[in-house]
C-alpha cells in the first residue's frame, strides 16, 4: 500500500511538472508576443524624460545593442534562453535584477496574502457551517446576503472603504505603504510592519470569505440530508458528535481544496488591494511595471504568478490524493476478497 | 407479545408549489400494523409507495417538512419524538438499503463500533464480523471498497451489535444475487428466532414469503391487509383483499395474470 501511494504521487508530480513546463513555455511565448505588439517602446521606457536628448543615430545604436532590429522569433529565443539560464533581465524602474525585485516584493506579498488566505478560509468555513446548521433562519439569510453582497464587491472599493473609515476617520491605522514614511529602514519595528499590513489583509480576507462560506454551506446542507446522516441519526447519534463524525469529515476536504484552488483570485485581489494601499508587494509592482513599460519585470511577474497559481492547484489536487481514501486506496481490498 | 404498535399513522409533506403556495402531500394515511417479538412482519408493496417513510416515521427521522399524526407505541408506551430519540439505535434499529447509508470517509469497523451500546465496542464488532464471515481487515476498509454482499453484511452487523429488540429492515435485498439475498433473509430469520421483532420492508414478495410470519400489503400509503404467510397459496382464495389476490396471482409461478384496470 505505502509504496504504491508513494509511486502514485511521484508519477502524479512528474506529469504535473511536464504540464507546468508546457504551460510556462506557452505563457512566455504569448506574453512576449503581446508585449512586442503593444505600443510600449522599450527604448523610451528605458531612457525616460531624456528621450529628447537621444538622437536618431544613438537610438539605432541602442536598438542594435539590444537586438531590437532582429526578427521577433530570434528576440524571443534570446530572451527565453536567458530566462532558462536564470537571468530574467534587469528591471528598468528599479534598476535591479528582476529576480531580486520579485523576491523582495514576494516576501511582502506573501505576508499579506497568507494572512488573508488563512483568515478568509477560517472565517468563511465557520460562517458556512453556521448558515447550514441554521438553514432557513434569519442567521442563514443574513450570512447568505452578506456573502452575495461581498461576492459582487470590487476589491478596490472595499479597500477604499476601509481606508476611509479606519485610516482617515478613526485614525487607527496608517493610510498606506508597507512601512512608516521618513523612518530609517533599520528603525522599522515588526509592530510597524504589522500595523501597515492589517488593512490590506483585512480587505483581501473580507472579499475572500464569500466563496468558501457559500460552498461550505451548500456542501454541509447536502451532507446533512444524505443517506449516511439519516442512518447515523437512526443509530441514535445526534448534536455535536453527529456533526463532528459525519459532517465535518465530509466538508473539510472540499473546502481546503477550494481554498488552494483560489490562489488565482488571491493574487488578483492582492494586485488591487496593494494598489489602493500603496503596499509594496508583487501586485503593486505588476501595476507599476505595466504602466511604466518595464518589460523585463512584467514578463518576470507573469511567469512568477503563473507558477504561483499552478502550485496552488497542484497542492489542491495532491491533498485529495493523499487525504481522501477513495482516491488514496483504490479498490485493491475488494479484489482480494 | 406485541412490542410495537402503529395506530392510524398518517404522514404528509408540506411543499411549496408555485411561488409561495403551499400544498400538503399525503404519503401515508391511517396505517395500522403491529410487530410481535419473535416474528417477522413483511411489508410488501410497489417501489416508491412510501414504505421507507413508514420506517423513518417509526424511528422519528423524517425530514423536517414532514408532519405525522396517529400514535406509535413501544412496549405499551407512547413514542413521543423525545422517546424516539432515546430508543433509536438502542431498542429500535434500522438496517438500511444500501452502502450509501455508510459514511464514505469513515472505516466501516468504526462505524459498526459506534452502534454498540451495551458492551465493549471493539470486541462486539470483531465477534459480529466473524459471525458474518467478514475478514478482520474488512474493519479497516472504507465503504467504497466493499462488494455488495459485504456491504449487506456490514449493514446487518450494525443492527446486530446494537442489541435492539425491534429491527426494521428497509429493502435489504435490491440488486443482490440469489445467494446473498438468501443469506440476508436468513440473518433476519435469526434475529426473529432470538426473540427480536423484525419488520422487513420489501417489494420482493416472493423472497419475503420465504421467511416472514405475516405479510402486510402496502398500497397507496396504507396497509390493505395483514395476512399470515400460509394464506399465500394456491389461487390465493384465503386472501381477503382483491389487491392482495391480484398481487399474488400476478407472480410468474402462479397465474401470471393481471386484473383489468390495475395497470
Amino acid at each position: 500500500m505505502r509504496w504504491q501511494l508513494t509511486w502514485n504521487i511521484v508519477t502524479f508530480l512528474f506529469w504535473k511538472a511536464i504540464k507546468m513546463a508546457s504551460l510556462l513555455v506557452a505563457i512566455s511565448f504569448i506574453s512576449f508576443l503581446l508585449v512586442k505588439n503593444s505600443p510600449i517602446d522599450p527604448i523610451q521606457a528605458y531612457v525616460g524624460a531624456d528621450m529628447l536628448n537621444v538622437s536618431q543615430e544613438q537610438r539605432e545604436k541602442i536598438e542594435e545593442y539590444w537586438g531590437l532590429n532582429q526578427p521577433v522569433m530570434e528576440q524571443f529565443m534570446s530572451w527565453s534562453s536567458a530566462v532558462l539560464s536564470g537571468d530574467l533581465g534587469t528591471s528598468m524602474i528599479f534598476r535591479l535584477p528582476v529576480s531580486e525585485v520579485i523576491g523582495e516584493r514576494f516576501l511582502n506579498s506573501i505576508a499579506l496574502m497568507s494572512v488573508a488566505w488563512v483568515l478568509s478560509g477560517v472565517i468563511g468555513f465557520s460562517i458556512g457551517i453556521l448558515a447550514a446548521m441554521n438553514t432557513g433562519t434569519w442567521i442563514d439569510r443574513m450570512i447568505k446576503w452578506y456573502c452575495y453582497t461581498l461576492a459582487s464587491t470590487p476589491t478596490f472599493w472595499m479597500g477604499l472603504l476601509l481606508l476611509i473609515v479606519f485610516a482617515v476617520w478613526l485614525n487607527w491605522f496608517p493610510v498606506g505603504m508597507g512601512v512608516p514614511a521618513g523612518v530609517l529602514a533599520e528603525d522599522v519595528t515588526i509592530m510597524d510592519r504589522i500595523k501597515h499590513l492589517i488593512l490590506p489583509a483585512l480587505t483581501l480576507s473580507i472579499i475572500g470569505v464569500a466563496n468558501v462560506a457559500l460552498h461550505t454551506r451548500q456542501k454541509l446542507i447536502e451532507v446533512l440530508s444524505s443517506d449516511y446522516v439519516v442512518f447515523a441519526r437512526a443509530r441514535g447519534e445526534k448534536g455535536f458528535t453527529l456533526f463532528w463524525r459525519h459532517g465535518l469529515r465530509n466538508i473539510a476536504l472540499p473546502a481546503i481544496t477550494l481554498q488552494f484552488a483560489a490562489f488565482s483570485e488571491l493574487f488578483g485581489g492582492a494586485v488591487l488591494a496593494e494598489q489602493v494601499f500603496s503596499y509594496p508587494g508583487l501586485g503593486q509592482a505588476t501595476v507599476e511595471a505595466g504602466l511604466r513599460g518595464d518589460i523585463p519585470l512584467l514578463l518576470g511577474l507573469v511567469l512568477f504568478s503563473a507558477i504561483f497559481v499552478f502550485v496552488g492547484n497542484v497542492i489542491a489536487d495532491l491533498i485529495y490524493r493523499v487525504v481522501d481514501p477513495r482516491t488514496r486506496e483504490g479498490k485493491s481490498y475488494a479484489v482480494k476478497q | 407479545m406485541s412490542i410495537l404498535k402503529v395506530n392510524n399513522l398518517s404522514v404528509s409533506f408540506k411543499q411549496y408549489t408555485s411561488g409561495l403556495r403551499q400544498t400538503t402531500h399525503q404519503v401515508i394515511s391511517n396505517l395500522n400494523i403491529e410487530l410481535v417479538s419473535g416474528e417477522i412482519l413483511a411489508v410488501v408493496g410497489a417501489s416508491g409507495s412510501g414504505k421507507s417513510l413508514l420506517a423513518h416515521a417509526i424511528l422519528g427521522i423524517l425530514p423536517l417538512n414532514a408532519e405525522t399524526s396517529g400514535q406509535i407505541t413501544y412496549d405499551g408506551e407512547v413514542l413521543t419524538s423525545k422517546r424516539q430519540e432515546q430508543l433509536r439505535g438502542k431498542e429500535i434499529a434500522l438496517v438500511p438499503q444500501s452502502v450509501s447509508y455508510l459514511n464514505p470517509l469513515m472505516r466501516v469497523g468504526s462505524q459498526v463500533r459506534s452502534s454498540v451500546r451495551k458492551r465493549n465496542a471493539k470486541q462486539a464488532q470483531e465477534e459480529v464480523f466473524q459471525r458474518y464471515h467478514l475478514k478482520k481487515e474488512v474493519g479497516n476498509m472504507y465503504p467504497f471498497q466493499l462488494s455488495g454482499g459485504m456491504a449487506r453484511r456490514v449493514l446487518v452487523s450494525t443492527a446486530m451489535v446494537s442489541g435492539a429488540s425491534v429491527i426494521i429492515a428497509d429493502e435489504p435485498t435490491p440488486g443482490l444475487d440469489k445467494v446473498v439475498i438468501e443469506e440476508a433473509l436468513n440473518n433476519f430469520r435469526e434475529f426473529a428466532d432470538q426473540g427480536c421483532a423484525v419488520m422487513l420492508i420489501s417489494h420482493d414478495i416472493e423472497s419475503a414469503l420465504k421467511i416472514a410470519d405475516k405479510v402486510a400489503v402496502f398500497y397507496e400509503g396504507t396497509v390493505l391487509e395483514v395476512a399470515p404467510v400460509e394464506d399465500f397459496e394456491g389461487k390465493g382464495d384465503r386472501l381477503r383483499h382483491p389487491y392482495t389476490q391480484a398481487l399474488w396471482r400476478a407472480l410468474p409461478q402462479n397465474d401470471f395474470t393481471w386484473i383489468e384496470g390495475s395497470i
